[in-house]
């Protein structure tokens, strides 16, 4: 018995002459990480390689294959901690203007071991960049549509009708080659996410068009080590039945090779967003930690001390948490099967 | 009144003009057709322009081996293109594996190794995905460890080969005193019942060989194998026959066209038989044959009816000896024990429907030689008698067929 789904092949070359702003730093990859591998291996695993799973110990990718994170132009380890601010300046009014640059781009990108897929992106990345303010900054964001699709952005959060980002309001649909400004107040503080709005808007989503928007409260939050997480899929055969690949930040089984290296006892704040489309829920487990859970990051009250919390497509929330032992703690989706087919991940705890 | 006549034209070739010796004219078109193919493979392409479209990945699991904690896949690219493998998920869950080379090439094979400890009797379903993105799943109705193949698996695979072939057209070919008794009109009965056993034969054969063609990746030519198969094997079996029929005229011996008919029969039947053993041992192998005393009797007794028609040209002539009936009985027998052989150890559903396509095309040939003896005085081979005798052939077959499938 045999079922071939084949996907429609878009492959995009309109990167071509547009200019790819760099918004995150390039740091070499760091390789596999070595002392999980003896980690797996104690427990039952074959192989030392890939540095997880395998057999009873748990899923795994074929031994050996790495991502090209210089091809793929970005590092999932690189995207946790990577804030874009934008360029401020202070207005006559005494507010902050704060302006970002943004360029659709197709691009095909590598999500697993081998495993190719071709985006439509913002500024070439998977998610895009991860866009932060303050509260009460006036924001303006200049789109340009490098892409041979129509796209647009729209931004979660209080704003004007035509500057929703969505067919038809305001702009409307930003052709390939042309571009649009959109402005709008910082507002309400919180976690929040933007994503093109051009139908069909489940492809347009499931291709990769989608980033973090985080609006920091006035009087700020505790300093922390900072973590962005998207929660994301991506359905390599366009069938729009399901996700062949699940991960956090696009790579699957990334923070398995490359655990996130925290401090103990150090206050560590995850912004946690499911994107995830075709699939109707998403969550997050933390192993031998609770954290506490702020909805939406919208008040600073968090209302739960949970390990495990769960997300409709678009929605977020604020986790935070202090580890109190050392070594390597799994996180994973608490979907199963999401975990064996991607989201599965781990802290260095040191 | 003269008339001239013409002397008439010159039957020999004309020379040719350019002086040429044949071979040449032979050999300058061949040259010529080499460099234009060559031509087309090295620059031809690029005139046409880039492909429409992506690259259609067309690959299929020929064979799977369940070991404990371990599934071994062999897959074929049917597809135009070469084809990577880049992971494998197995029941919605990524799984380490291990390739025997990096891609699959064009017609090109590829053994997988998976890391999974899969439960015994669950479905699994092996997902692979290729590096374009597509996904080529496998379906494995129900997980049961493949048996290996040494000396007591061989062992069983004869025994069954034996019990299912060999001994049930032997006891069938016990029918040829009877029917040397019985007159020339019952005769004729057992040859069109024989004629319609062997139809229904090939009918089951023809439906069974699409469906195991229809498992492989078709990259060789799929259910079209079966006719490939079936014309081989007819043409085959009349080239034999021409040529035992020319020598039987030089010879004249009596009896023997009797038992040169017996022959094809038999040749035909094992040619099926082969493709039943085929199919039983790669049942065997993949968990889908409970073995057992109610299988083996269904067989037995669907089987003889095969050594009832191996005789039955035999009746009413001299009797051959013994030892010659036996040949007889093993050339339609034996060929079901190397059947399970095949069938369980090196399993390739192409090569199965290949073999299936003889077996029907041996039985075509073994009707069109059996259609002269039910011919009645006025010369029809279709009279009331005869059609009872095919109806009745297939009727015991269709019943005793119930009995395995059940």
């Amino acid at each position: 018995m045999k079922h071939l789904s084949r996907r429609h092949l878009l492959l995009g070359g309109a990167a071509a002459g547009v200019g790819l702003p760099v918004l995150h730093r390039t740091v070499p990859h760091a390789g596999v990480h070595g002392d999980l591998a003896i980690a797996a291996s104690t427990n039952g695993s074959k192989h030392g390689t890939g540095g997880h799973g395998g057999g009873v110990a748990g899923p795994a990718f074929k031994s050996g294959g790495v991502v090209d994170h210089k091809a793929n132009g970005f590092n999932p380890t690189d995207l946790l901690r990577d804030f874009d601010m934008g360029k401020t300046r202070r207005l006559a009014s005494g507010r902050t203007l704060r302006e970002w640059d943004i360029v659709a781009i197709d691009k095909e990108i590598e999500i697993a071991p081998g495993v190719k897929y071709p985006a439509w992106t913002f500024n070439g990345r998977v998610p895009g960049p991860t866009l932060r303010c303050n509260e009460g900054d006036l924001l303006r964001v200049r789109f340009v549509n490098g892409s041979t699709h129509p796209h647009t952005m729209h931004f979660h959060g209080f704003h004007p009708a035509e500057m929703d980002g969505v067919p038809g309001v305001g702009a409307g649909v930003i052709e390939p080659g042309k571009s649009t400004t959109y402005e709008f107040d910082a507002d309400p503080f919180g976690l929040h996410l933007y994503h093109c709005h051009v139908g069909p808007l489940a492809e347009h989503i499931a291709r990769g068009m989608y980033g973090a928007f985080i609006i920091d409260p006035k009087q700020g939050r505790p300093e922390a080590d900072e973590l962005m997480m998207m929660m994301n899929g991506f359905n390599t055969t366009f069938d729009a039945e399901g996700n062949q690949v699940y991960a956090v930040n696009t790579v699957a089984f990334h923070y398995v090779n490359e655990p996130i290296k925290v401090k103990r006892g150090e206050l560590v704040r995850i912004y946690l967003v499911n994107i995830l489309e075709y699939d109707p829920i998403n969550s997050l487990h933390t192993h031998g930690m609770f954290f506490d859970y702020y909805p939406t990051g919208t008040r600073l009250q968090p209302n739960e001390l949970t390990d495990v919390v769960m997300l409709g497509q678009g929605q977020r929330g604020i986790c935070e948490m202090r580890f109190k032992f050392p070594g390597e703690f799994m996180f994973h989706a608490h979907k199963s099967e999401f975990a064996d087919l991607g989201w599965m991940a781990f802290f260095e705890v040191s | 009144m003269s008339v001239e006549i013409e002397a008439p034209p010159t039957v020999e070739k004309p020379a040719s003009p350019s002086g040429l010796p044949t071979w040449m004219l032979g050999l300058i078109p061949l040259a010529l057709i080499a460099v234009a193919m060559l031509a087309l493979l090295t620059v031809g392409g690029d005139t046409l322009g880039e492909r429409n479209g992506p690259p259609i990945e067309d690959i299929a699991v020929e064979r799977t081996v369940l070991r404990p904690g371990e599934i071994d896949l062999t897959v074929r690219n049917a597809g135009a293109d070469s084809v990577q493998i880049a992971q494998v998920f197995v029941n919605d869950q990524y799984v380490d594996f291990t390739a025997d080379s990096e891609r699959v090439g064009r017609l090109g094979s590829q053994k997988l190794t998976l890391d999974y400890p899969w439960q015994d009797g669950s479905p699994l379903l092996v997902s692979l995905l290729l590096s374009s993105g597509a996904v080529v799943e496998h379906e494995i109705a129900i997980a049961i460890e493949t048996p290996v193949a040494d000396g007591g698996f061989y062992g069983l695979m004869a025994l069954l080969g034996i019990y299912v072939g060999v001994i049930p057209v032997m006891l069938g070919m016990l029918f040829l005193p009877f029917l040397g008794r019985v007159r020339e009109r019952w005769l004729q009965i057992f040859m069109a019942a024989t004629i319609g056993l062997l139809g229904f034969l090939a009918v089951d054969a023809y439906l069974e060989g699409t469906e195991i063609a229809a498992q492989g990746s078709g990259a060789f030519g799929g259910a079209g194998l079966l006719f490939i198969g079936a014309a081989v094997a007819y043409l085959g079996l009349v080239a034999v026959d021409r040529h035992l029929r020319a020598r039987g005229e030089r010879a004249k011996a009596a009896g023997a066209g009797g038992f040169e008919l017996s022959l094809l029969i038999a040749i035909g039947i094992g040619l099926h038989n082969l493709g039943e053993g085929l199919a039983i041992g790669s049942a065997y192998a993949i968990g889908e044959l409970a073995l057992g005393a109610f299988l083996v009797f269904g067989f037995a007794l669907h089987n003889t009816t095969e050594g009832v028609a191996i005789v039955a040209p035999l009746s009413g002539r001299k009797r051959p000896s013994f030892a010659r009936l036996a040949l007889l009985g093993l050339i339609a027998g034996a060929p079901a024990i190397l059947g399970a052989f095949i069938g369980a150890s090196a399993y390739n559903p192409e090569l199965v429907a290949l073999l299936i396509g003889f077996g029907i095309g041996a039985i075509a040939q073994v009707i069109v030689q059996l259609v002269p003896t039910i011919r009645d005085q006025a010369g029809r081979a279709l009279h009331p008698a005869s059609v009872g005798g095919i109806l009745g052939g297939v009727a015991i077959l269709y019943a005793t067929g119930l009995l395995i499938s059940g």
